[in-house]
């Protein structure tokens, strides 16, 4: 039988939930005879593959590159999983909402800044108005909630999308959790 | 004042009336006064000074003449002829008239649909009192019924004429108004109170306005006869604060009967007492909901609370209480006077007497109007509307304000009754009446009254205040072109929520709008969704940049 | 034979399917508890007045068109309850979704996390994920109390802080401005809380409160656990008998 195709994308996010992904420790082993790992952050392919089985997204969708990335990971994956609360809720890059992009930027490149203040540009992508949970730009198939979630969870997950299986969350994660 | 006295006062004052030459009637309602009228009355007066025609003409401001379209508008009692458009500077046109030819200016037809088709029960001393006067009412009959039944029924007669006569709440959801007054007399309290509710709040509605404003004292004594009826000795009005004309007549028309023994203690010698309090609201729409007005009487943040306990049963502080509509109000006097079988004989099997409604919009007749239960849509908008200015064709008719719905053409010759308006979706609600022509789009239309509903929420309960903002920006979302099918799937999920949820009647209805437009304009929607446009070319479709959103 | 008992009767209604004994003084969320079946809610906490404001608790009565909300209504003889039917779900599942919509609650971060009464909501209510827009208000934090801190982006808008002050503290420092989404709970008339002359400090609204909107200074993430045992003991104590 042939492995399982995962990947897994980064986007608004503090690198948390691939961290809590990596806590699996031995356990990687027994999932990786299951699946191969081909896109992720934490190896180093350059292009989104085609045909994806199962992708974990984390972090939420604040910038263009952020929103070009998960059209097109949407659009090569069966199953996409919002992973933890910056892809379930926006969560802490989300809380720049209530102020806005400019105000933000005056305070972030302009007030706060002693030498050379100056908004970035043309090297790093635009930042969209609003944070957006995945869900809210794109259909998502199974949601996780937590910050991060626990080994445990990302575990339970995988290996029930790995069988075949929806896992059932609803009343087993929390936010912030 | 007795019966007698009461008799003797109004044959003065209509001898008095009959002995006036010239008298000259001058619109001072809503429409007119917003076109000049104060000015004109002053330019009347002026120039019949001016000429030396004092002693013979008289300038009487009296209440909404109806056709506020036309306005201002001037009876001239002589001639019998209605002047209409007659702005300040044509002072000296109708003082003409009243000599020789009526030249540059306009008469109106007495004899079109809007006038004859109505049937004037509330509105029957608008255009011939003055509001200000007490005899003025006296002499058209008033206070008759309220003597009458101190001398001749018993409060059981009058709860039994009510129920009688079939009239039905006339705030908007046409709860049977005898069924009322007799849970209210049969509850038990050390007190009970008598209120009226005044606060009219839907968009483009000026019925109770101006009956409180041309004939407050009609509200006085439909007041007094309700308190009769249930054992009450104090009533409040509740006005709301942005109709300072009506507070101002109120507060005299309050005076004046206090004056004349028709309220205060010992009512026409008899041993009934009843006083009247005013209060003022800040304007706010839930208010008019019975138990958040109880709370803003009382002093509180006028917000609702669950019922039961209903106020019939636990009102003003925790007494039994009666909160009628002011047309409601409005009607009790007529119907103790010409009796329950007659009132009963007009309108429809289940929808009884008449109805007042605010004609607005895309209508060549705007203005007041009085017509029987039971006339159809087509009748009002067609006849007495006169249908649609300036070449448009007919959309829709939008009745109930922000908890009502649109009706579209196909339901024109549905007869005007509380069920078959429920029917299509919408209320006989309190009488705004907005139509609207091929020029509005609906989608436009949803979110105006959502917008209302939105900021006119108190905030306590959670579905009315998140929801009608929820509402409002999936809304926003497909008026500017950024909503997929998703969304309107929310908004439809919303609308159903919401009004199974909600804790009064402003947040249960806040979704009518939208659930009566996307019942018969739907297409209108999905133009607006998947195709990016407004087909009324109302909408501002700017945000369609490409980007697709799930929620 | 005290007062309170001559003046209800005992009926039998069904809540669930399942037959069970009332007085008539008792509201139908009163019953679920003895029956063990629990009605999500929020506004509702034992000790303070029932205003039925938050609809969690809306309940299905058979021959009743109309949903009614548990904390308030009381039972009546033959009466036929639904708790738990798939539309009470589905609408308890929107109205959590709606407050974490509504402001800015960023669970990571809060100082309630995992001990607050809106999260477990969301977990009781299966809320996963929040399909509304967000609508992202702008809120100023009020630190300015020497011991409490109000911050308004957790505010769910209970009241419970306006009621423990008014009815058990009786200083009513808090209550109510504004209208709809933009109403919120302030003390004296709007005036920084620390500059309250009616506020005690008794911190009884901080306990009550069921999120990380009201609570002690000096605390970090997830270190803010209330306490709330003196609300039915004050209120016990407090029902002096006639």
């Amino acid at each position: 039988m042939s492995k399982a195709k995962v990947a897994t994308i980064w986007l608004d996010g503090c690198s948390g939930c691939h961290m809590s992904f990596l806590d699996l420790d031995e356990r990687l082993i027994e999932l990786s005879e299951k699946m191969d790992l081909v896109y992720s952050p934490l190896v180093d392919f350059k292009e989104f593959p085609e045909d994806v089985d199962v992708t974990l997204v984390e972090g939420s969708v604040s910038n263009e590159g952020d929103l070009h990335k998960i059209l097109q990971v949407r659009e090569r994956s069966r199953i996409l999983v919002s992973l933890g609360d910056c892809a379930v809720t926006g969560n802490v890059p989300g809380m720049r909402n209530a102020i806005g992009v400019e105000p933000l930027f005056t305070r972030a490149y302009n007030q706060n800044v002693t030498l050379h203040p100056q908004k970035p540009h043309g090297a790093v992508p635009a930042l969209l108005d609003t944070v957006k949970p995945v869900h809210q730009v794109v259909p998502v198939d199974v949601i996780v909630a937590g910050c991060p979630p626990s080994a445990s969870t990302i575990y339970y997950v995988v290996s029930e999308l790995l069988a075949g299986r929806l896992p059932e969350l609803e009343t087993h994660t929390r936010f912030g959790a | 004042m007795n019966l007698d006295e009461l008799e003797s006062t109004a044959a003065r004052e209509r001898e008095q009336c009959a002995g006036q030459k010239c008298r000259l009637r001058v619109c001072t309602g809503t429409g007119c006064a917003s076109a000049g009228s104060d000015r004109l009355t002053e330019a009347l007066r002026q120039r019949a000074k001016e000429r030396g025609l004092e002693g013979e003409v008289t300038v009487t401001e009296v209440g909404c003449l109806g056709l506020c379209a036309e306005g201002p508008l001037v009876k001239v009692d002589a001639t019998d002829t209605l002047y209409q458009n007659v702005t300040p500077n044509l002072a000296d046109n109708v003082l003409d008239s009243l000599t020789g030819e009526a030249a540059g200016i306009t008469v109106c037809n007495e004899k079109q649909p809007f006038f004859t088709r109505q049937n004037r029960v509330v509105l029957e001393n608008a255009g011939y009192i003055e509001s200000d006067r007490i005899e003025s009412y006296i002499a058209r009959d008033g206070y008759r019924a309220l003597l009458h039944v101190l001398a001749e029924m018993s409060p059981a007669d009058v709860v039994a004429a009510i129920t009688q006569s079939g009239l039905r709440g006339r705030g908007g959801a046409g709860y049977p108004t005898g069924l009322k007054w007799s849970t209210v007399a049969k509850a038990t309290g050390p007190r009970k109170y008598v209120v009226c509710n005044g606060d009219e709040g839907d968009p483009g509605a000026f019925m109770d306005r101006s009956v409180m404003e041309d004939d407050p004292h009609r509200v006085l004594e439909g007041m007094a006869i309700a308190a009769y009826a249930v054992g009450a000795n104090h009533g409040y009005i509740y006005v709301r604060a942005e109709y300072p004309r009506a507070i101002k007549r109120l507060k005299t028309a309050i005076s004046r009967a206090e004056r004349q023994g028709l309220l205060g203690s010992s009512i026409a010698g008899t041993s009934f007492s009843f006083t009247i309090d005013l209060r003022v609201g800040a304007g706010a729409f839930v208010c008019g909901e019975e138990t958040a007005l109880i709370a803003s009487v009382q002093g509180n943040r006028g917000t609702p609370r669950p019922r039961p306990p209903y106020p019939a049963m636990s009102g003003l502080w925790g007494c039994p209480t009666l909160i009628n509509n002011v047309e409601t109000l409005g009607s009790i006097a007529p119907i103790i006077r010409c009796g329950a079988p007659w009132y009963a004989g007009i309108g429809t099997e289940k929808s009884h007497g008449t109805k007042v409604f605010c004609l607005t919009g895309a209508i060549k007749n705007t203005g007041l109007i009085e017509v029987p239960m039971g006339i159809t849509l087509r009748e009002i908008v067609f006849d007495i509307g006169g249908g649609i200015p300036n070449g448009g064709t007919f959309k829709a008719v939008q009745t109930g304000g922000p908890s009502g719905g649109c009706i579209p053409e196909k339901y024109l010759d549905m007869p005007v009754d509380y069920e078959s308006l429920r029917e299509v979706g919408s209320i006989m609600g309190s009488g705004g009446m907005i139509v609207m022509d091929q020029t509005s789009c609906m989608v436009d239309v949803a979110r105006f009254f959502m917008e209302f509903c939105m900021s006119e929420s108190c905030g306590k309960c959670i579905p009315c205040r998140v929801g009608t903002a929820e509402m409002y920006k999936l809304l926003t979302r497909i008026a500017t072109g950024e909503a997929n099918m998703n969304d309107l799937a929310k908004l439809e999920e919303l609308c159903e929520m919401v009004r199974e949820t909600s804790l009064c009647g402003l947040g249960q209805s806040a979704p009518n709008p939208v659930i009566s437009t996307l019942r018969y304009f739907r297409d209108e929607y999905l133009a607006h969704v998947n195709e990016g446009v407004c087909p009324a070319g109302v909408c501002p479709m700017n945000a369609r940049k490409g980007v697709t959103t799930h929620a | 034979m005290p007062e309170t008992l001559t003046s209800s009767e005992v009926v039998t209604l069904t809540i669930n399917g399942q037959e069970v004994s009332a007085r008539t003084d008792e509201t139908i969320m009163e019953v679920a508890e003895e029956q063990g079946i629990r009605i999500p809610a929020l506004c509702h906490i034992s000790g303070l007045s029932d205003i039925g404001a938050c609809r969690l608790c809306v309940v299905e009565i058979q021959g009743s068109p109309k949903l009614q909300p548990a904390c308030v209504t009381r039972v009546s003889e033959g009466m036929t309850v639904s708790t738990h039917t798939d539309r009470l779900r589905a609408h308890r599942r929107t109205i959590v979704e709606m407050l974490f919509a509504e402001r800015n609650h960023v669970c990571s971060v809060c100082v309630s996390n995992g001990h607050c009464d809106l999260q477990n909501l969301a977990v009781e209510c299966g809320m996963q994920e929040v399909t509304l827009p967000y609508l992202a208000p702008k809120l100023q934090v009020d630190a300015s109390h020497k011991r409490f801190v109000m911050d308004p982006n957790r505010c769910v808008m209970c009241t419970r802080c306006v009621r423990v002050c008014d009815e058990i503290e009786g200083a009513h420092t808090w209550d109510i401005m504004g209208r709809g989404v933009d109403s919120r709970v302030i003390t004296d008339l709007g005036k920084p809380w620390g500059e309250s002359d009616t506020c005690t400090s008794c911190g009884k609204c901080v306990q009550v409160c069921p999120t990380g909107a009201l609570f002690e200074k000096g605390v970090s993430v997830a270190e803010m656990t209330k306490r709330r045992q003196f609300l039915p003991y004050l209120k016990t104590m407090r029902e002096v008998p006639k």
